[in-house]
C-alpha cells in the first residue's frame, strides 16, 4: 500500500475541498445552487485556513 | 405575550420507502443515490468518501475502537468509530483485510485517522440526502 505524506496546508485543503464537494452536492436544490454552494463552503473553509494559521502565529509571537 | 404556535414534527414515512435505500447508501457511498437513478451525484458522492478514506488508509491513520471510560474517552472513542463505521463497505473491507494501523505520533496520521473518520461523516450527510429523496422531500 502507497503512503501518502502531506503537509498541514496540503491535508486541509485537501479536506475542505472534499466536505465543499459533498455539501454541496447534499445541501441545494439545483445544480447551480450546489456548485454556488459549495464554492461557497470552500471560501469558507480557505477563509478559516488562513484566519486560524495567521492567529496561531501571531499568538505564538 | 403570545405563545408561539408548536411546530408539527413530520411523520416519519414507511421504512420499506427508504429503508433498503439508506442501507445501500450506507454499505456503498454513492448506491443510494444510485438505486433513485441520480447517477451524477451518486459519482461524486462516492468518489469523494473513496478519496478522502482511501487517503487515510494511505496516510495510515489509525481506526477506533469503541473503548469506554470517563466522559471524553467515550465520546472520542465510541464517536470515532461510529464515524469510521458509516463508510460501510470502505471500513469492513479495510478491517477484513486486515488494516490495524496502531494509533502512532505524527501530523500524518493523525491527519490519516481524520480522514477516515471524515469519509464516514461525509457518507452520513449522503445517506440523509439519499433518504430526502427516497421519501419525496427532495428532487
Amino acid at each position: 500500500m502507497p503512503i501518502v505524506t502531506l503537509t498541514h496546508f496540503e491535508a486541509s485543503l485537501f479536506l475542505a475541498l472534499m466536505i465543499s464537494v459533498v455539501l454541496g452536492v447534499t445541501g441545494r436544490k439545483t445544480d447551480r445552487e450546489r456548485l454556488i454552494y459549495g464554492a461557497k463552503c470552500f471560501g469558507y473553509f480557505l477563509a478559516a485556513i488562513f484566519g486560524l494559521g495567521w492567529l496561531m502565529y501571531f499568538g505564538h509571537g | 405575550m403570545a405563545k408561539k404556535p408548536k411546530k408539527k414534527r413530520e411523520p416519519i414515512p414507511p421504512i420499506r420507502l427508504w429503508g433498503h435505500v439508506v442501507a445501500l447508501a450506507w454499505l456503498i457511498p454513492g448506491g443510494g443515490h444510485l438505486l433513485l437513478k441520480r447517477r451524477g451525484r451518486a459519482a461524486i458522492l462516492g468518489a469523494a468518501v473513496t478519496i478522502t478514506f482511501l487517503f487515510g488508509l494511505f496516510m495510515r491513520g489509525a481506526m477506533f475502537e469503541p473503548k469506554t471510560g470517563d466522559l471524553l474517552t467515550t465520546v472520542i472513542h465510541v464517536g470515532g468509530f461510529l464515524g469510521d463505521l458509516a463508510s460501510g463497505s470502505l471500513y469492513l473491507l479495510a478491517t477484513l483485510l486486515g488494516y490495524a494501523q496502531p494509533d502512532v505520533a505524527g501530523h500524518a496520521h493523525d491527519y490519516g485517522t481524520k480522514f477516515l473518520v471524515a469519509a464516514g461523516l461525509m457518507n452520513i450527510l449522503a445517506m440523509v440526502d439519499a433518504f430526502e429523496i427516497a421519501v419525496g422531500r427532495k428532487d
